[in-house]
């Protein structure tokens, strides 16, 4: 397979990023002007001057309409992407990728969702016909079955890895507490998080990502015409996405420790970047904690760490704010809640704010420095066996 | 070569409602002992497909219940597509009331008699409610019996009918209603028991018989059973403690038992009360050793199930719903394509031999998968999922001889559930929606 990638060719030269919340008085319009609004006057440029646009959103909307009518857009070709809980990431991508082919000069990726108008809590996909064989259980319960099998295959004690995965989550609302675009901002302890009553397997309420409203926007152009619009671009060092085929799901050899589809994501993304040590290299990552168990393996599944050793160094705090390598500085979907189509963007904004200097003290990664100014952002999308992924490599 | 029973089987839901729980929330009735409930996965026609499953192919299908699943759209045909039998072999509903299943099996006894279709398969089940506290909800039960008939190596050939047809209002059910009204007891009891003796007299005229050296009989009226019995004086079977009347399985059930107890070489009765009565004489052959049914055993086994939960489970009472979107109905031009996945639980195998649940459109080999028994993986417990009866209870499974496949379990207290356990299919409903009847497999544990 050949994967060549477009390492600095493209490069990042606005953002906006809304409030996540659960945003009763906002509507998808609301949020979509409010996010390109806030990208359009960091690069200075009209929505008439950019060139074309990509929409990520995977069910607040249907086509590229959802994004022209609010924008009033003249003429321009709009896209509407989805890739499941990848959407937002694989809106730049595509974006990116079009700019590095010459097809346009200035592009913006946009993703958007209104999850909170559905009248129920968590996140609920649009019901697809089927033959009614289909699983129907929660992503919750199935990313659930990742801690125990993650405490037999290396033989964690349970109370130990109970802790492991508060740990998680209480390292990113201490992030998120520190952040004023977060959906919550109220730092949870390990032994508060531990006493939660189990909903799904072995997790609770608060191993789970909330569930919010948000949009965020990001500007690319040709890394050569940045200095039209800012000073300090973000470069583009990679951009990799895996769709599984769901093998995992009926092959007896999977056992649910690990997902391959990162794996082979973050392989291609580290060779395209040129990275052969992400722990030492990169100065921070954002990564898909839509459950505290996924977040704990991520650490391995992305080489953070040697297999079987995420649940210590969590725990040792080797990934908090003021860490070896921070992970999900801005306090991750856990904090954030989970608006499909905007989290990948959100990832990025946070990227786009702490390497080039741009985060509040109070949040300010101190990893980023010569020879570390790289940061990683990564979704997932779908369940343990079936899922896709998405790992972008930015840099200064 | 005269016609016989070649096979049969029984299913007993596996939930057990203890009697003495009623009382106290519906302010009298149940009584002493259990009776079987169906879970609320679980209709006349997952039931029947349980009976059914394992007495092999048959030419012909029978079923009947007083509670079909569905009215216009036979219900006989998702059976069938379970059991996988041949396009060839047709598949009728007999449904409505408790006769009708005395009606299928003489409908498969002769469609057994023509040439070409040497093997009928009569399958009946039922799902008996009542209103709370009611003499119905107490002396019901729920359960399936299936018999393969035909010529062949029978355990039992049919001696010869007979039958009084009568015309009186004991009891009656208007569709969609879930209790039955009841005239005075007595009335029926009197009815019965001339109808019963005309129909006995009738059958050993019409076959020459003069020794009958068992009998079964089954009613709704208890009391014309228990006289009828006594009038007769000869030895009776009946049906398990712990069943109940099921309905129009009741028959069925009863013959399973009648032949459970039989030797062979007897000639044996079984008599039905029901709008008339109707007496079927059979003799047992050699035949019968080896073959009979485990009914006693799954008499007495299955777990409880509170009388709240059992409520729930029938609608009669209603409980706050799970706080999430209800699923979409199935699509039935999807469910049409997949139809031996669906209900037939049959994968695919692929050149390197492996097995893939559901099929590959990449495989060149259908696998049936079914009767596959597995052992458990991992698995977790669901309490934010949809579910008619929360949690959601799921497993994922690696079948003996190869394929996996992450599954619901039915049947099973979340507390029971283990790496390492082993576990069956059973065909379920998943959930209705716009009317539509989800069927599909899940596994149970194996007990």
């Amino acid at each position: 397979m050949t994967s060549h990638g477009i390492k600095d060719r493209v490069a990042i030269i606005s953002m906006g990023c809304t409030r996540f919340a659960e945003h009763w008085d906002k509507g998808t319009d609301d949020l979509l002007l409010e996010a390109t609004t806030e990208a359009f006057k960091g690069a200075g440029l009209t929505a008439d001057e950019v060139d074309a646009y990509w929409l990520g959103t995977a069910q607040s909307g249907m086509s590229g309409m959802v994004l022209a009518k609010p924008l009033g857009l003249e003429g321009k070709p709009v896209t509407r992407v989805e890739n499941m809980c990848a959407t937002g990431s694989e809106a730049l991508r595509q974006a990116a990728y079009a700019v590095a082919a010459g097809a346009y000069d200035v592009a913006m990726a946009v993703g958007v969702e209104k999850v909170k108008d559905s009248g129920y809590q968590g996140l609920n996909a649009f019901p697809i016909p089927t033959d009614g064989t289909n699983r129907t259980l929660t992503a919750a319960a199935m990313f659930s079955m990742v801690a125990p099998a993650y405490a037999q295959r290396y033989g964690v004690d349970p109370d130990e890895l109970r802790r492991a995965l508060a740990r998680i989550a209480s390292k990113n609302h201490h992030n998120g507490a520190r952040n004023p675009k977060a959906q919550f901002r109220r730092e949870m302890s390990v032994e508060q998080i531990c006493g939660m009553p189990a909903v799904a397997g072995g997790l609770s309420v608060f191993d789970c990502a909330g569930v919010a409203d948000g949009a965020a926007a990001a500007i690319v152009c040709r890394a050569e015409d940045t200095h039209r619009y800012v000073e300090d671009p973000l470069l583009i060092k990679a951009l990799s996405f895996v769709a599984g085929n769901g093998s995992g799901l009926t092959d007896p050899s999977y056992d649910y420790t690990t997902f391959p589809e990162i794996v082979r994501c973050a392989e291609d993304a580290y060779a395209q970047a040129g990275i052969t040590d992400p722990r030492s290299q990169l100065a921070m990552a954002e990564v898909h904690d839509c459950f505290t168990p996924t977040e704990l393996v991520l650490m391995e599944d992305l080489g953070f760490c040697e297999r079987g050793t995420a649940w210590q160094q969590v725990l040792d705090g080797a990934f908090d704010l003021d860490g070896d390598l921070p992970v999900n500085p801005d306090g991750g979907l856990k904090s954030f809640g989970h608006p499909v189509g905007a989290s990948g963007l959100r990832m990025l904004y946070e990227a786009w704010l702490q390497l080039r200097g741009h985060a509040p003290d109070e949040r300010r990664i101190a990893t980023v420095g010569p020879g570390r100014t790289m940061a990683l952002t990564h979704n997932l999308g779908g369940y343990p066996g079936e899922m896709v992924s998405f790992v972008g490599i930015f840099g200064t | 070569m005269t016609s016989g029973i070649l096979a049969y089987g029984t299913y007993l839901p596996y939930r057990r409602l203890d009697l003495s729980e009623v009382a106290a929330v519906a302010g009298g009735g149940g009584g002493r002992g259990t009776r079987t409930v169906a879970s609320y996965d679980e209709d006349t026609t997952t039931l029947a497909v349980e009976a059914a499953r394992g007495l092999g192919p048959a030419s012909s299908l029978w079923f009947s219940t007083t509670t079909p699943a569905y009215a216009d759209k036979t219900n006989a045909t998702a059976v069938h597509a379970a059991l996988r039998l041949d396009p060839t072999a047709p598949a009728f509903d007999a449904n409505g009331s408790v006769r009708s299943a005395v009606g299928a099996l003489r409908a498969a006894l002769a469609h057994a008699d023509l040439g070409g279709s040497p093997r009928s398969l009569w399958v009946t089940s039922d799902v008996r409610a009542g209103n709370p506290g009611s003499p119905d909800e107490a002396a019901g039960g729920d359960g399936a019996a299936a018999f393969l008939v035909g010529e062949g190596d029978a355990m039992a050939e049919v001696v010869g009918w007979g039958s009084a047809t009568a015309e009186f209002l004991d009891r009656w059910r208007t569709p969609g209603d879930v209790a039955s009204k009841v005239w005075e007891e007595r009335f029926g009891e009197g009815q019965y028991l001339a109808a019963g003796r005309a129909a006995w007299d009738d059958a050993l005229k019409s076959t020459g018989v003069d020794t009958i050296d068992r009998v079964a009989i089954v009613g709704s009226s208890s009391r014309a059973v228990t006289q009828l019995q006594k009038q007769l004086g000869i030895e009776a079977t009946t049906i398990p403690a712990g069943i109940g009347f099921a309905g129009a399985a009741a028959p069925a059930l009863a013959l399973a038992a009648l032949l459970d107890a039989a030797s062979p070489g007897e000639t044996v009765a079984l008599v039905v009360l029901a709008d008339g009565a109707d007496v079927l004489l059979l003799r047992t052959t050699e035949a019968l050793e080896g073959r009979r049914s485990d009914l006693a055993a799954q008499a007495a086994g299955g777990g409880p199930i509170a009388y709240g939960t059992y409520l729930r489970w029938r609608s009669l009472l209603k409980a706050e719903p799970p706080r999430r979107p209800e699923p979409a109905r199935p699509s039935a031009s999807a469910a049409g394509r997949s139809g031996d996945w669906k209900f037939g639980f049959v994968g695919s195998q692929g050149d390197d031999g492996t097995i893939h649940l559901p099929p590959s459109p990449l495989d060149g080999t259908a696998r049936p998968m079914a009767d596959a028994t597995g052992t458990i993986v991992t698995f977790t417990i669901d309490r934010l999922a949809y579910s008619p009866s929360p949690p959601v209870v799921f497993a994922v499974v690696d079948f003996d001889g190869g394929g996996r496949l992450p599954v619901e379990l039915t049947d099973v207290d979340p507390a029971d559930v283990a790496v390492g356990g082993r576990v069956e299919l059973t065909f379920r409903k998943l959930f209705t929606a716009d009317g539509i009847h989800n069927y599909f497999w899940k596994a149970r544990p194996v007990r």
